[in-house]
């Protein structure tokens, strides 16, 4: 199955709280311009997204920013990368210096080696580079993420940048990218 | 009776609900199938086998299909609302969900209304959405792991994506993680954290540690999180008082994960198909 095909059929809209923003994310760019093609490109994809002024903590010399249903951010990113212009960096509404996860741990259980990325952990075993395990994340990608990728090798399994859809797929994501690290020779 | 609501990680299964039954590893519900691997049929067939130990009856199920596009989880959202204020549930368990704020208030104000209100449990995506919205002391009891349980600890964080580093630092820092997330009202009445050692919390602070037995395998291993879940659901359904079940969860979960001698590789069902006789034990022992 391609890619875009995957979205055929999928609603698009955002879902904001009738009196806050707290599933409500920004969206920085480069320049206005870039904001405006982005806003143009995930309209016409149907994305429900609203064109803001930057709070004041945002510091990134872009004078508008995309809101965006934050959940949906994988989703999003995909498109936008698709049209070349991917955001700067996508961050919660609620709190806009807030940076991704960055930290990783890691756990060694000898023949197999564990990575955890905020609430994502990814299990693999290290003769084989097979992934045994997915665990951690709450969001409903999570049981397909591990479906799609337990039992495949690295090289082999698709990345959770790909088939995922939430922030527990971007974290998994993280994990996966840092295992691979850590096993490439 | 308890009710489960959750997801599978399939696109095409439909919305269904009722009795949920375990036949050959796989768990029926309606006239559909589930295989039992991780996420809430791992949950489900936790809370199926601590019924059946308890000689209580089956849990009642909801399940959709959802592999993180949101559908499944709006439309389950949407029913739930309809369905729960005709329901006599008196313990209900809400897991895998995709965290949506405005619905989750709608179905808040339908279990306001509910004239005797059930117990309340949540975890995975709708621990996160009950957090999100602000409203975690709603909640009877939150399952979260240590690195969930830094996401509550963490005020600005709407998602654990975003938990600030200087707070998952502090993850050796059980007891401050969880005075933090009382103190910004971003905990149900009580918490079961899961880990390396776990913890029943409440506001008062730590009120329980369970260390014993010790498999660093589980760690790794999709699922265990989710079982212990099902665990203490069925268990609270069944009258016990949070903190007894909470105890009694958290032992039986651990000594079931001892009896699979598991390795990282291990999946959850070999943990499950143990819990009748590792819950058994822990009973017997409590008495």
């Amino acid at each position: 199955m391609s890619f875009l095909s995957f979205f055929k059929g999928k609603p698009k809209q955002g879902t904001p709280g009738d009196n806050g923003n707290a599933d409500r994310g920004i969206m920085v760019f480069e320049n206005t311009s870039e904001v405006i093609q982005a806003e143009n490109a995930l309209k016409r994809e149907g994305w429900e997204i609203r064109v803001m002024g930057p709070p004041p903590e945002i510091q990134s010399g872009c004078d508008l920013v995309i809101e965006f249903p934050l959940i949906e951010e994988l989703n999003i990113l995909r498109t936008l990368e698709g049209e070349g212009i991917p955001p700067l960096k996508m961050v919660p509404v609620t709190s806009p210096l807030l940076h991704p996860v960055d930290l990783f741990h890691t756990k060694d259980f000898g023949e197999y080696i564990m990575v955890r990325a905020a609430n994502m952990k990814l299990t693999v075993e290290k003769a084989t580079g097979n992934i045994v395990n997915v665990s951690g994340g709450g969001c409903p990608d999570v049981p397909y993420l591990a479906y799609e990728m337990v039992g495949q090798t690295l090289a082999d399994a698709p990345s959770p940048r790909e088939i995922g859809h939430t922030l527990c797929g971007y974290a998994l994501q993280l994990a996966y990218e840092e295992v691979k690290r850590q096993c490439s020779p | 009776m308890l009710a489960i609501a959750g997801t599978v990680p399939s696109e095409g299964f439909p919305l269904v609900d009722g009795e949920i039954r375990m036949v050959d590893n796989e768990i029926r519900i309606d006239e559909q199938r589930v295989s039992v691997n991780r996420g809430t049929p791992a949950l489900m067939a936790a809370a199926i086998k601590t019924a059946e130990t308890l000689g209580q009856p089956a849990p009642f199920g909801y399940l959709v299909g959802d592999t993180g596009l949101g559908k499944g989880s709006r439309h389950l959202y949407k029913y739930l609302t309809d369905h729960l204020p005709h329901s006599s549930f008196q313990t209900l368990t809400f897991h895998y969900l995709q965290p949506i704020v405005h619905w989750h208030k709608r179905l808040q104000q339908v279990i306001y209304e509910i004239k005797e209100r059930p117990t309340l449990i949540a975890d995975a995506g709708f621990m996160y959405v009950a957090k999100m919205s602000g409203q975690a002391p709603m909640y009877d009891l939150f399952t979260p792991d240590i690195g969930e349980l830094a996401f509550l600890a963490d005020e600005k964080a709407p998602h654990p994506f975003y938990t600030r580093g200087f707070i998952l630092h502090d993850e050796n820092r059980v007891s401050d993680l969880i005075s933090r997330a009382y103190d910004h009202n971003n905990a149900s009445r009580f918490l079961l954290v899961k880990g390396k050692q776990d913890y029943l919390a409440s506001r008062e602070g730590i009120l329980e540690t369970v260390n014993s037995p010790v498999e660093e395998a589980l760690e790794a291993m999709g699922g265990t999180g989710d079982t212990l879940t099902g665990i203490v659901s069925a268990l609270i359904d069944s009258g016990m008082s949070i903190p007894e079940a909470a105890v009694v969860a958290m032992k039986a979960n651990r000594l079931a994960g001892h009896y699979a001698k598991p390795t990282p590789a291990t999946q959850v069902i070999e943990i499950i198909q143990h819990i009748p006789k590792a819950l058994s034990e822990v009973l017997r022992e409590s008495k």
